[in-house]
């Protein structure tokens, strides 16, 4: 495989910062296409793409069909409900049937931590990881990161904290991996509860208090909190939750500095974040929608094609 | 993989082709009047605006210029080993009417310029689109022919035509680069 | 197979002189060179070399080997009746044959479960039709290991069951395992706990700690175990019953066994091959064949773990073989099944990770796979004392070798072993004289 991110993208921890960076520069001349008045160019003509969703996913899956169409390749959604899958077929079985299709890529959303590997394992398309259980949601952190990067320049010795529910949180896991390797200082804030206990052995900063986090950061991402969490004993309350650990302006106000404010949505308004957070000056959870497509198409080109044999007997053509 | 290397252009020979190709366009285009300039990524980027600028000082007048990255474009995507870096692309204005000049450093197999007018098409429709080149050295694959040339070379296949601009390379120079074996 | 089988008529074993070997046996103290002849499936000679080969005996070169006790696995599962097409009591004792146990005590988490006297009856009598290692069963503790009725302890004990667990399960009620030991008690054997919180293991796939935290899988903390561990200690401590714990695979775990033998409470253990050869590390890449439980853990666990074997806090290995389909292995990390097959790794997987390094000598992996167990679980065997019954391993301590899961007797293939280079293997299993498994190599 010639691409130089490997076959698949299933999760930034194995990355290097050097990959990261390749992949955040390719994603800046494609926010431009978004741009024109036709959106698309002819890159990935002939292409054809699966986008396998075993959970529901708007913002992600649209995401991803734009990046596709936008890059002109043929697109199929397949959603698990209603398909082969809730009729039984395992996931091994899904996999052989995509490959024996012949298609060229696959995007996969599923509940179970791994699942993206398992598919990349067994088939030759290339796999792009649009969430695995609790585990990664590698563009998730790439458009963050490119969101960071298009207001606080170089990354490196900044500090950004994860706020909110990190232990059930891909797109935690994928923000930590995706910062650090770019030499971001990254802090956690959350109840414990809602934390890996052994979150600081991955490297990172801990917060009990979301004030102190706020006086410490220069940009926050505030994770969603699934209702569910609730539900499950995680945390007494919603309204406890917002008093204790929600992003509000009345704490903003006290930072030192202006926070830079990031959510992957969709979000719980008075829960996480507060409206006016969500919608004030600081906020970039629109310019993170935006560079989630830019991202995409970034990510595609880089894995799509590239074949090894063809690129040999293409060598020595000279200049064009 | 000793070659030699002989100089087809120095600065002061590149800038008296450039007011030269840039007198043509504006001849071919009857004044400036629509024109608009658009160098191809990387280096017909820093000609077309040299042309503009020259063009500019004589006529008196402000000529549009842009950059297009063809990459996207390209029909040899698949086959390219790691993939091509992209540049960036501007086009700041309309297309609709205007009389478009594509800039390149070399015309060799015309298939940088059939991207180029797949890609202006998803910009728009202007009245006419003309193709200027530094340099056309031949070997072409596809019927495309320039409008105006700064230099024809007739070279070998293996041959390297490479032009350097002040802008990205420090100086201003074409220079041919021959195999010594292959003499 | 049809249903109405017999008994073969097992021919008796001709007399058999193993010759040359390291006769090895710790329930003894014995440990030289020398003969071993067995007639009418008993030992009929051990120790000085005999000066002329008896009339009629076959006789077996063990120059270079090792023959010692047979080894006997406490806790093993093998899915009949109910899941056939995994595993078999027949394949199950081939297996067990192969891989050098004589004996081997099959968990009752059958389905249905192996809760009455009939269910443990038809084991029994699978296991003779097997004509393989010998199979006891273990009876549940609870009526469907449901965990709320006591099963009838005394009639599976006299039906042939060996000891009582709810493996599989853990007993949560901590009334009903209290009774359990103390019921236990009139059959002399064991209660065998599965020890898991189940509040805190709830939907866990791999053990709680860093790994899990970076692979975005919910984890098993070690206290799920200990907390259990403690309470049937102190449990053992009010009742004077024997509980065996299973599957141990925590430090907490071996010092809260230590801190009970202290106190001469009755109290037993074993380790699987897994949690002394394993660490968690083994999950990066979401490999089901790492997916055991209790899971494995971090290398301070196994650090602990492979101490306590030495110094005896832990009493025996166990293999807890576990087969499964490859399409149930062959799946999400979360949803696949937990366990490996062990008992043709089991050997090897000892003597490399411990034996090989120096953490005990050959005499000790004797102990805990032959004569601790025996001794234990009050089963025949366990010694190669003149005139018990002739159940014996002849390994080669140094072979060296490479696991290839498709040459396994057992039905299952899943094993995290498969392409690692071992050393130790068993060469020739005896059950009460008969040859029941010889290795093709010499």
């Amino acid at each position: 495989m010639t691409s130089p991110i490997g076959k698949d993208l299933l999760a930034l921890e194995p990355l290097t910062g050097d990959q990261i960076r390749l992949i955040l520069d390719t994603a800046e001349p494609f926010k431009e296409i978004s741009e024109r008045a036709i959106k698309k160019v002819p890159t990935l003509r002939g292409k054809t793409i699966v986008n396998l969703f075993f959970e529901s996913s708007t913002r992600t899956r649209i995401s991803f069909e734009f990046a596709e169409k936008r890059l002109s390749a043929d697109t199929v959604n397949v959603a698990a409900s209603g398909s082969s899958v809730q009729k039984g077929e395992t996931l091994v079985d899904t996999a052989r049937n995509l490959e024996a299709m012949r298609i060229d890529m696959v995007v996969i959303r599923h509940g179970s931590s791994g699942a993206a590997k398992f598919l990349a394992d067994r088939i030759e398309s290339n796999v792009i990881n649009a969430g695995d259980g609790t585990h990664e949601h590698p563009t998730q952190g790439l458009l963050d990161l490119l969101t960071l990067r298009d207001h606080l320049g170089d990354l490196a010795g900044r500090k950004v904290c994860i706020c909110g529910d990190v232990l059930h949180s891909r797109v935690a896991r994928s923000n930590l991996w995706g910062l650090k390797k770019l030499g971001v200082e990254v802090g956690v804030c959350g109840p414990r509860s809602l934390l890996p206990n052994a979150i600081e052995s991955l490297g990172v900063t801990v917060f009990d208090h979301i004030e102190e986090a706020i006086e410490w950061a220069d940009a926050l991402n505030i994770l969603r909190l699934q209702l569910e969490r609730m539900h499950a004993g995680y945390i007494p309350s919603l309204r406890e939750y917002n008093r204790i650990f929600g992003v509000t302006s009345a704490r903003l106000e006290k930072a030192p500095r202006d926070l830079l404010i990031l959510h992957p949505g969709p979000m719980n308004r008075g829960v996480e974040i507060d409206s006016d957070v969500a919608d004030g000056p600081h906020s970039l959870i629109l310019n993170q929608v935006t560079n989630g497509v830019a991202v995409r198409m970034a990510v595609l080109y880089l894995l799509a094609g590239g074949n090894a044999q063809l690129a040999e007997a293409a060598k020595g053509q000279g200049e064009r | 993989m000793a070659t030699t290397s002989s100089t087809l252009l120095d600065a002061r020979a590149m800038l008296r082709t450039l007011r030269r190709m840039a007198d043509e366009i504006v001849e071919l285009n009857g004044g400036t009047e629509g024109l608009v300039l658009i160098g191809i990524q990387r280096r017909g980027v820093p000609l077309a605006e040299r042309l503009c600028t020259i063009i500019g000082e004589r006529e008196n007048v402000t000529i549009p210029t842009g950059a297009l990255d063809i990459t996207l474009y390209r029909d040899d995507l698949q086959t390219v080993g790691p993939r091509p870096v992209v540049g960036p692309t501007r086009l700041p204005w309309e297309l609709e009417g205007r009389h478009v000049v594509i800039v390149d450093d070399v015309l060799y197999t015309g298939r940088t310029v059939r991207a180029a007018l797949d890609e202006l098409a998803d910009f728009g429709r202007p009245a006419r689109i003309a193709l200027a080149v530094l340099v056309d050295r031949g070997g072409r694959e596809l019927p495309i022919h320039p409008d105006v040339v700064g230099r024809s070379v007739d070279v070998l296949r293996g041959d390297h035509v490479d032009v350097y601009v002040e802008e990205l390379d420090g100086r201003d120079a074409v220079v041919l680069k021959r195999r010594a074996e292959e003499q | 197979m049809s249903i109405a089988r017999r008994v073969p008529n097992v021919e008796p074993a001709a007399p058999t002189l193993l010759r040359g070997g390291r006769l090895l046996d710790p329930s003894t103290g014995l440990d030289s060179p020398g003969d071993l002849f067995i007639v009418d499936g008993r030992i009929e000679h051990v120790g000085d070399r005999l000066e002329s080969t008896p009339d009629g005996a076959e006789v077996m070169d063990c120059t270079g080997l090792i023959v010692s006790p047979g080894f006997i696995d406490v806790h093993c599962h093998l899915r009949e009746p109910g899941r056939e097409d995994v595993e078999t009591v027949a394949t199950g004792a081939r297996a067990a044959a192969a891989g050098g146990f004589t004996a081997i005590c099959a968990m009752p988490n059958t389905s249905p479960v192996t809760d009455n006297q009939a269910a443990v009856g038809f084991i029994v009598r699978q296991a003779q039709l097997a004509n393989a290692a010998r199979v006891y069963p273990i009876g549940a503790i609870s009526v469907g290991q449901m965990g709320e009725k006591l099963a009838e302890f005394g009639e599976m004990v006299g039906a042939g069951a060996v000891a009582l667990s709810d493996d599989g399960k853990p007993v949560v009620s901590a009334q009903l395992m209290r009774t359990a030991l103390e019921y236990a008690r009139t059959f002399n054997v064991p209660v065998i706990d599965h020890c898991e919180e189940p509040t805190l293991a709830d939907g866990g796939a791999m053990n709680e700690g860093i790994v899990s935290a970076r692979l975005g899988l919910k984890g098993i903390p070690a206290e799920a175990e200990e907390i259990m561990a403690i309470r049937d200690i102190l449990l053992a401590r009010r009742t004077g019953g024997h509980v065996h714990l299973a599957h141990m695979s925590t430090r907490g775990s071996v010092e809260l066994i230590r801190w009970g033998k202290e106190r001469g409470i009755n109290v037993t253990a074993e380790v699987c091959p897994h949690h002394i050869s394993l660490t968690e590390e083994r999950v990066l890449g979401y490999d089901t064949n790492a997916k055991m439980n209790p899971p494995l853990r971090t290398a301070a666990d196994v650090e602990a773990l492979r101490e306590a074997v030495a110094d005896g806090t832990i009493d025996v290995v166990a293999t807890d073989h576990a087969p499964h389909h490859y399409d149930e292995k062959e799946r999400e990390f979360a949803d696949a099944p937990n366990g490996i097959v062990g008992l043709e790794t089991a050997l090897a997987v000892v003597v490399t990770n411990l034996v090989v390094p120096g953490l005990i000598s050959w005499s000790t992996l004797v102990d805990r796979m032959a004569c601790t167990p025996a001794r234990i679980f009050h089963l025949p065997g366990g010694t190669l004392r003149r005139g018990t019954v002739a159940d014996i391993t002849v390994f080669d301590p140094d072979a060296e070798w490479t696991v290839d899961p498709t040459t396994f007797l057992s039905k299952g293939r899943n094993t995290p072993y498969a392409g690692m280079a071992l050393r130790g293997r068993n060469r020739c299993t005896i059950v009460e004289g008969r040859i029941v498994y010889r290795a093709s190599v010499t």
